[in-house]
């Protein structure tokens, strides 16, 4: 085509582009404004795909502004996939970039906890592990086994209280958060991804495990940062939310 | 008159757009309504509740998957990720009709997520209909290719949009979703009547049919422009032009379109009501 | 810590876990696939506004835009240093995204 979809794509996402040529009204006019329709179309619709995909983010920075952020993001990574679903990863790196936004250093993380939760969401279902698989093994055996994870599950670390920030902008009654670093665990126990808080050592203690390392020697990397860790609470979350997939013994499989 | 039902298994009944929210709602009390429309891209997760939805609607409702980021019209060969993706889905759930649209969306690897518009030539009906060839034997079953909503027209066409539809049906052996609202956006917004359209279409390869509603603007000059906005109730013209189309092809699945601005369940009810009285008026008459 | 206070440690904390199941199974609530989708829907609708919106030019460019005082972040006061640590060299590299 004349008009290729080159050009025409170009002048859609800029608008002081001249309109490519060749385009008309359907009765020898110039198309002119017609254009911005589409224009509108591809602007519009994907600052909404962030504005959903980005609750927290947009709460935070209020919808006008995000909307404007949202109209410099689509230009600079307009999707490369047709799956919406899938759209605004560049996001955290994007908003770190933005000296507007430099004095909400936290902004960045409370992205990759919405990607993390967005991701969670659309996960893989796993059959849970049947908890009574542990109860039927010795203290040794269950220092040396290893556990797998549900697809869905999800690891946020950050220097940033992220947690107390997306409680404050998601619940009534939150309380105001103070300045700590938070990890965080995500997990669908089936449709409804939530985030945990996780003590300290714990994110290690996660990070171990879905590394393949055992029970135990997870236990001594987390201890290495946080001498006072205990797995049981962090253990009860993932039992409880259907968060573990299977163990593993050695060379068994249980 | 083609037998359309080697195109799908709609049933000749209303169906809507589904939406999340709505889930319970439909389950409850589904009214007319006997299959649901979905868009493809919003089910090409791994799991999770749009899956799990999906199963669950398919085991009561027939089911209708409805492409829109294919880009069949794009100047660049398809998409095979994407194929594959739908592919997957096609095949797990075996739906009653898979459908999209006669539009370009992608231009490299840049997905700009609108229904853009293509020229109709020679060079783009033989690309277009290479691409719907390789769709059909990609998912193994014929496609049906929606007409889309115009804002502008392109100098270099040689085709009329119906003549290309029907071109691309005789050589494809796909078939046509008629999208009824969109034939009267294009008709205002362009300047031909809806009747000429329909009597250049070729009617007999329809196998769907779609309302919606629009909005309303204007061009440069002050002429009216209408907007694809699925935002709101179908319009009278729009109700008006369904029965004339229903009188021509008889019985035919249709759907109710409402993407933006979704109201309570009972409104998009009442509006399926509304197509189940236009196609209730054509089996007596 | 010693192999046995391992091990200990560890079959303590399993237990635990494992009692605390007993105790939450009751209160677990039950999901259906009721709710509503998360985020970027896919739809083939013109978008809100029409041809006098997403055109301003001044709109796409980075440095013209100017954050207004309108969302939830001005009710959360941090320091920039929010653990009191120095930004780069003291802490581990975010690690996120598990599984891989």
């Amino acid at each position: 085509m004349t008009a290729g979809t080159g050009s025409f794509a170009h002048a859609l996402l800029h608008p002081n582009v001249t309109l490519p040529e060749g385009l008309t009204d359907g009765n020898g006019q110039p198309a002119g404004r017609r254009l911005n329709v589409l224009r509108n179309n591809v602007a519009s619709s994907l600052g909404e795909a962030l504005r959903n995909g980005f609750p927290v983010v947009t709460k935070l920075l209020g919808t006008e502004n995000m909307k404007a952020i949202a109209a410099l993001y689509l230009r600079a990574y307009p999707p490369r996939s047709p799956v919406l679903s899938a759209y605004g990863t560049d996001l955290p790196e994007f908003l770190a970039g933005l000296s507007q936004l430099s004095h909400l250093g936290y902004l960045p993380d409370i992205a990759r906890l919405e990607l993390a939760l967005r991701a969670s969401y659309h996960a893989a279902d796993a059959p849970a592990l049947d908890p009574s698989r542990l109860t039927d093994l010795s203290p040794q055996d269950l220092t040396e086994s290893t556990l797998s994870f549900a697809p869905s599950l999800r690891l946020v670390r950050s220097r940033w209280p992220v947690h107390a920030i997306w409680l404050r902008n998601t619940q009534h009654d939150a309380p105001k958060p103070v300045a700590e670093p938070q990890d965080v665990l995500i997990t669908r126990r089936e449709f409804d991804p939530v985030p945990h808080l996780l003590p300290r050592g714990g994110a290690d203690w996660i990070a171990a495990i879905s590394k393949g390392q055992s029970l135990g020697d997870a236990l001594d990397v987390a201890q290495t940062t946080a001498p006072d860790f205990d797995p049981a609470s962090t253990l009860a979350i993932l039992l409880r939310d259907n968060a573990l997939t299977s163990l593993t013994l050695k060379d068994q499989r249980l | 008159m083609l037998d359309t039902a080697r195109l799908n298994r709609l049933p000749a009944a209303p169906g809507v757009g589904f939406k999340p929210q709505h889930f319970a709602a439909i389950m409850e009390d589904a009214g007319p309504v006997r299959w649901l429309e979905i868009h493809a891209e919003n089910y090409m997760g791994d799991g999770g509740r749009p899956l799990a939805q999906l199963r669950a609607l398919a085991e009561r409702f027939a089911i209708s998957v409805h492409g829109v980021g294919l880009s069949i019209g794009g100047a660049q060969p398809l998409d095979k990720d994407h194929l594959a993706r739908l592919a997957k889905l096609v095949g797990w759930l075996d739906p009653a009709s898979f459908s999209e649209h006669l539009a370009w969306s992608s231009h490299g690897d840049t997905y700009l997520n609108d229904l853009l518009p293509l020229p109709y030539t020679n060079a783009t009906l033989t690309r277009v209909a290479e691409h719907i060839d390789t769709v059909q034997s990609t998912l193994r079953r014929p496609m049906l290719l929606e007409n889309p909503s115009s804002y502008l027209a392109f100098a270099e066409s040689t085709w009329s949009e119906p003549e290309f539809l029907a071109e691309l049906a005789r050589r494809t052996g796909c078939g046509l979703l008629l999208d009824v609202n969109n034939v009267f956006i294009s008709s205002v917004n362009l300047g031909f009547t809806p009747q000429s359209y329909l009597d250049a279409f070729p009617l007999s390869r329809v196998a769907e049919i779609h309302v919606g509603g629009h909005d309303h603007d204007a061009d440069d000059h002050g002429a009216p422009l209408l907007i694809d906005s699925h935002a709101r109730p179908v319009a009278p013209p729009v109700w008006d032009l369904l029965a004339e189309v229903l009188a021509r092809t008889g019985p035919c699945p249709v759907l109710v379109e409402w993407d933006n601005d979704v109201p309570d369940w009972p409104t998009l009810r009442d509006e399926a009501r509304r197509a189940e009285h236009a196609l209730q008026t054509v089996a007596v008459g | 810590m010693s192999n046995t206070a391992k091990t200990l440690a560890v079959a303590s904390a399993v237990a635990a876990a494992l009692a605390a199941q007993g105790t939450t199974a009751t209160a677990q609530s039950k999901e259906k696939c009721y709710g509503v989708s998360l985020a970027g829907q896919n739809d083939c609708a013109a978008g809100p506004g029409t041809t006098c919106a997403g055109t301003s030019t001044v709109d796409y460019q980075g440095n013209a835009w100017t954050l207004v005082d309108t969302g939830t972040c001005s009710e959360i006061d941090l320091p920039d240093m929010a653990d009191g640590t120095e930004r780069e060299g003291s802490l581990e590299p975010l690690q996120r995204d598990l599984p891989a």
